[in-house]
């Protein structure tokens, strides 16, 4: 059961990883990456580590995604 | 040969370099001699039940405040970067319309978002979590203050005072610990309630208070820094 949940969330990391470089529009892959520290922190969290998984959660997947979307609005600023 | 080719290439290679790797790995049926004596003597050694606090707080407590240091400079480099002087401000910029259900949500959540964050570092010593953790929950509690009030603002002037002093507290509990006990810098015996009762809310000695200045040093900090990018964007 953790085995074919763990492989689930591996490929689904798999995906956003490649959206995250592959991607035309660079607020998909913005997104994409966080979708990534998403899934990392559940599969953290599967193993048996939540203090981690908690870490993850919250700074790879919220404030990261932020702060990304923060210097990408700014660089949209400047070249306009 | 063109570039896709190569880059396959590449990566077959190293699938065969790292195959051995994972090939050869079997998991260990004991702990490794360390992790032996933390799960042996931790509780009795700093009376915490949670024994990753126990090892970052006190064992490890100095690499605890090099991780804090590291912190501190990256925020310190992030507004040095992105600080701008006042003429330059763009007044009352153009934002996206704002929701109706992200303003509700956020006047809901925002609170319960940072007494979660509270609760984590309170009870570092007990439940799994701690000053990192909670300082990281408050921060996107903040982010959602942002995203939903584009008027929003920080005090600097407080979460400079919050910020510095808590860093000084640290390093002074450490200090203590070293000069007046006999555990060496960053020792967990300086709280005046001893050890206490292990696993009640008061115990395991000075892991709760440091940890309690950790949490809020974290969290203002990664605070400061989202509200530096938020006024950045308001710079021409």
């Amino acid at each position: 059961m953790l085995t074919v949940l763990a492989a689930i969330l591996g490929i689904a990391s798999m995906v956003g990883a490649y959206f995250a470089v592959h991607s035309k529009k660079l607020t998909v892959a913005i997104i994409a990456t966080g979708i990534v520290s998403m899934v990392a922190s559940i599969l953290f969290l599967l193993l048996a580590a939540p203090d981690v998984a908690m870490t993850e959660a919250s700074i790879g997947s919220a404030l990261t995604t932020a702060i990304f979307f923060f210097t990408l609005n700014k660089i949209r600023q400047t070249n306009e | 040969m063109n570039r896709k080719t190569l880059i396959a290439l590449l990566i077959a290679a190293m699938a065969v370099v790292l195959f051995p790797l994972y090939e050869s790995y079997q998991g260990s049926e004991a702990l490794s001699e360390v992790g032996q004596y933390y799960a042996d003597n931790g509780v009795e050694d700093t009376g915490a039940q949670n024994l990753v606090t126990s090892v970052v707080v006190t064992y490890r407590g100095l690499d605890t405040l090099g991780e804090v240091t590291i912190l501190f400079l990256a925020a310190s480099i992030i507004s040095f970067f992105l600080s701008f002087s006042k003429e330059e401000r763009i007044e009352n910029r153009q934002v996206r319309s704002i929701t109706e259900i992200l303003t509700t949500s956020a006047q809901i959540l925002v609170p319960m978002i940072y007494m979660f964050g509270v609760y984590i570092f309170v009870n570092g010593h007990l439940t799994p979590g701690g000053g990192f953790q909670g300082g990281a929950v408050i921060a996107s509690g903040t982010l959602l203050m942002f995203l939903s009030n584009p008027n929003f603002k920080l005090n600097h002037k407080i979460i400079h005072f919050v910020e510095s002093t808590s860093g000084l507290v640290f390093v002074l509990i450490g200090v203590v610990g070293a000069m007046m006990m006999d555990g060496g810098f960053l020792s967990n015996k300086i709280a005046g309630y001893g050890f206490g009762q292990v696993g009640s809310i008061l115990s395991a000695g000075a892991i709760p208070v440091i940890y309690t200045f950790l949490g809020l040093k974290v969290g203002t900090e990664l605070s400061n820094v989202l509200g530096i990018y938020v006024e950045s964007q308001n710079e021409k």
